[in-house]
């Protein structure tokens, strides 16, 4: 292939405020700015958002699905962290 | 559009190693439970071949899908079909953008993905190889292509590669509004003229078979659904779709008080289905080879909006490159 590859942005939208950015898809543009008008012609054509966030693909660090089980499989058994681990007499009213 | 890629015979490079058998298991069982494949987890080699391949394919199908329907924005009969029919064409093409962008998280690059398709190695849905002879096929594609590609389309959106679930979601949100529009422009011809009647029973004539072969081969002959319906990449067998498409599909030409070009089209009272004739398998086996009506008009439109747009993706990246030293060599000034 003798095109230079197109440099690829995740794309993450805010459906209205009050919500959290979501990740939506990818796009590929030049620059930051080609990037941002790409996101909005390509994920929001019916009102699907009122903010953009163009990020590069290549800035994302992200946990490797082999350590899922170190990582997050010691919350599993901690279930002191959940409020239904503690008993409250039923006299006391909703707690 | 649509799963013809998943007909196609999967074939594993020569020298590709074994899978490791524990592996395998492992993922065949959380596949099983329905636990979605997301694009960091092991996969099998083959699965990621017949995903890349589909997903591909289908994203290459509305980007070639967008070019018998753009043949007729210029002459839309008033503004409100042309602002609707702008709208479904710019939609395709965002449709072809979310599915490459679920094709790259497989590992395959947009260049490598585009030049599939303008070498002629990738294939695209054979129902963009006719047509568009008058504008009511721009309602039977409506109804009838975007009909079919829902019914392929739907149980798509609970195939088990994450990224690929999730941009089916959004086309199938979108697509309900693309057959109700074509389903519209054949009910305005329907009820107009002898001769806008006239113009909407040929199309129907000329959009109903191929229409039919979307859904692929019969199931005896494509034996390679088996390891797709395994791995939940589809989930209904191509008959069981095609079937689907016609009891939806008849009443609403029967409403139209327009006929289906089968005489042997029948209500089957006792198992609830309209029953269809045989399907001209030679005419999608050359669609397919490359010997339908606009299969080299197709890619030569391709090839050449590719050609003629190299000058702006190099005129973008030597700006963004302009301007990024630009921005250096000022930070290096106020240091």
């Amino acid at each position: 292939m003798s095109e230079t590859p197109m440099p690829i942005w995740e794309v993450f939208v805010r459906a209205r405020a009050g919500l959290a950015h979501r990740h939506a898809g990818s796009v590929h543009a030049a620059d930051a700015e080609m990037a941002l008008q790409a996101a909005r012609d390509t994920y929001t054509r019916r009102g699907e958002g009122l903010s953009l966030w163009v990020v590069p693909s290549a800035a994302i660090t992200a946990s490797d699905p082999a350590d899922r089980d170190s990582l997050f499989e010691p919350t599993a058994d901690k279930i002191y962290r959940h409020p239904t681990f503690y008993e409250v007499p039923d006299d006391v009213g909703h707690m | 559009m649509y799963t013809q890629a998943l007909n196609q015979k999967d074939v594993a490079p020569a020298a590709g190693p074994a899978e490791d058998p524990e592996r395998l298991a492992r993922f065949e069982a959380r596949v099983a439970a329905e636990d979605k494949i997301e694009p960091n987890d092991w996969m099998p080699a083959a699965y990621r071949r017949t995903l890349t391949r589909q997903i591909s394919q289908h994203a290459h199908s509305e980007i070639v899908g967008m070019l018998p329907e753009g043949n007729w924005i210029t002459r839309a009969p008033s503004l409100r079909r042309k602002a609707a029919l702008l709208a479904k064409v710019q939609d395709e093409g965002g449709h072809g953008l979310y599915l490459y962008a679920a094709a790259e998280t497989l590992g395959t690059s947009r260049e490598e993905l585009v030049d599939q398709l303008l070498s002629g190695k990738a294939k695209y849905s054979s129902i963009f190889n006719y047509p568009t002879l008058t504008w009511a096929d721009i309602g039977a594609i409506g109804w009838l292509v975007d009909g079919a590609a829902i019914m392929n389309q739907i149980p798509l959106c609970r195939t088990s590669y994450g990224p690929y679930a999730r941009a089916m979601v959004r086309i199938c949100k979108e697509e309900s509004f693309h057959q109700r529009q074509g389903y519209e422009i054949m009910l305005t011809l329907a009820r107009g003229t002898e001769a806008q009647k006239a113009m909407a029973q040929d199309a129907l004539d000329r959009w109903w078979w191929p229409s039919l072969m979307m859904f692929g081969p019969p199931d005896a002959e494509s034996a390679h659904t088996d390891q797709s319906m395994r791995w939940k990449i589809k989930r209904f067998t191509n008959d069981a779709l095609r079937q689907q498409f016609v009891d939806a599909t008849v009443p609403q030409g029967h409403f139209l008080q327009l006929s289906f070009p089968d005489p042997e089209l029948r209500y089957d009272e006792e198992a609830g289905h309209w029953r269809y004739g045989a399907i001209d398998w030679e005419e999608f086996r050359q669609v397919l080879a490359g010997n339908g009506p606009c299969n080299r008009e197709r890619l030569e439109a391709r090839r050449r909006a590719h050609a003629e747009g190299a000058w702006v993706r190099e005129a973008a990246l030597a700006h963004a490159a302009k301007r990024r030293a630009r921005r250096a060599a000022e930070r290096q000034a106020a240091e």
